[in-house]
């Protein structure tokens, strides 16, 4: 039987062609990093019926199931939906959510990006734009998951505020503070909030608990690391709020939709319709959502680096 | 807040490195008793930034690190009971 296929099709929806005729490795729709024990032995069921018994790990947290057979596709679709396992996509549209394994875990991390990478996955993926369009989450400074590489880079930060009673003036977080902006004196602990660049790692290694911890988020915008490379750039200051975060994303995504051209990348779309243009739109919509301005060094001091 | 802390036993994890130290370290807290103060002498550097927080995750508390000036740290721990 000769089937009439569509491309375009199986590759919106994750089945990635072969140079071999028919086959095609299926991309596994993975949200933040995240299978469960079910997940995995469905997905090393139908690699053992139906391919060669074995899987790739994508470069973006993701996983394909090589040479399944495009005679096969509904019956691999349908098995693989039993156990909760469902197709990615490719091509020019939000792709799969990255995260580190965050705060549930992780005792660096200052923000849950496992819970974060579905909220945003259920709010974007697989929206059809006029290029690809990647977010990834990491839950601190470590930065192991390499947020600026990505289209919308979310980085987990905190504010911290000193709570004296608790202080026994050891001294860890002035040692651990990569800024230099803590100072110890009689007792007292003072923070230059010029220098903060909300990392937490006082709060972190205080032990005893003498910091409250306010988390937030650094967001990066415009990375990619394919054909061209572009380090996402910081645009807007801390981010203390959920709902400028997602405020950010929203308008992001829509400058990206309305402006780029078929196959772009983001930050090329920026450099086209103007740097400044985008940036007056991330700092109007921060300002209006955190109800305060910020200047070049509030920007300048959270740079990844420290 | 700087009134003298009589520790009960003391520990020397100077002659280790990570990640032995915090095991070396939590040895000799076992064999405390609740409420009984642990000095772990420990080097600058490494010890000196993963011991205490090692200890707050265990459920110790901390109650004092005092630098003795010559590259040690003195860490000042009371046993908590079990949770």
């Amino acid at each position: 039987m000769a089937a009439q296929v569509d491309y375009a099709v199986l590759k919106k929806g994750g089945w990635m062609r072969q140079k071999q005729k028919d086959k095609f490795a299926l991309r596994i729709h993975v949200v933040g990093g995240h299978l469960d024990d079910v997940q995995l032995k469905t997905i090393s069921d139908v690699a053992h019926k139906y391919g060669q018994g074995y899987v790739h790990l994508t470069a973006r947290q993701s996983l394909e199931i090589p040479w399944m057979d495009i005679h096969d596709l509904d019956a691999i679709k349908a098995d693989l939906a039993k156990g909760g396992v469902a197709p990615s996509v490719c091509g020019p549209r939000v792709r799969t959510t990255t995260a580190c394994q965050g705060s549930a875990t992780c005792g660096h991390a200052c923000i849950d990006t496992y819970s974060l990478a579905q909220e945003i996955d259920r709010r974007y993926f697989a929206r059809e734009l006029p290029g690809k369009f990647k977010f990834g989450i990491t839950g601190c400074r470590n930065n192991c998951l390499k947020v600026e590489e990505n289209d919308f880079g979310i980085k987990g930060a905190e504010k911290v505020t000193w709570k004296e009673d608790e202080c026994i003036a050891c001294g860890l977080c002035v040692k651990n503070c990569r800024s230099s902006a803590i100072t110890l004196k009689d007792g007292k602990i003072t923070i230059d909030d010029s220098r903060c660049s909300y990392c937490g790692r006082c709060a972190e290694n205080c032990p005893v608990d003498a910091y409250d911890t306010q988390p937030g988020y650094i967001v990066s915008f415009g990375g990619t690391f394919g054909n061209h490379i572009r380090r996402g750039n910081l645009i807007v200051p801390f981010i203390s709020k959920y709902e400028t975060l997602i405020r950010l994303a929203d308008a992001s995504i829509q400058f990206f939709d309305d402006h780029a051209h078929k196959g772009d990348r983001f930050q090329f779309c920026i450099d086209r319709e103007g740097q400044e243009k985008f940036n007056k739109i991330m700092h109007d919509i921060y300002v209006e959502s955190e109800g305060h301005d910020f200047t070049e060094a509030d920007v300048e001091k959270i740079q990844a680096g420290r | 807040m700087a009134e003298e802390i009589k520790a009960d036993e003391t520990v020397d994890i100077t002659d280790v490195v990570c990640p032995v130290t915090f095991v070396k370290a939590k040895v000799a807290m076992d064999e405390l008793d609740i409420g009984q103060v642990l000095r772990v002498h420990m080097n600058d550097g490494e010890p000196c930034q993963n011991v205490p927080r090692s200890f707050k995750e265990d459920g110790q508390k901390v109650l004092r690190l005092i630098d003795n000036e010559d590259g040690t740290y003195d860490l000042l721990v009371k046993k908590q009971e079990e949770v």
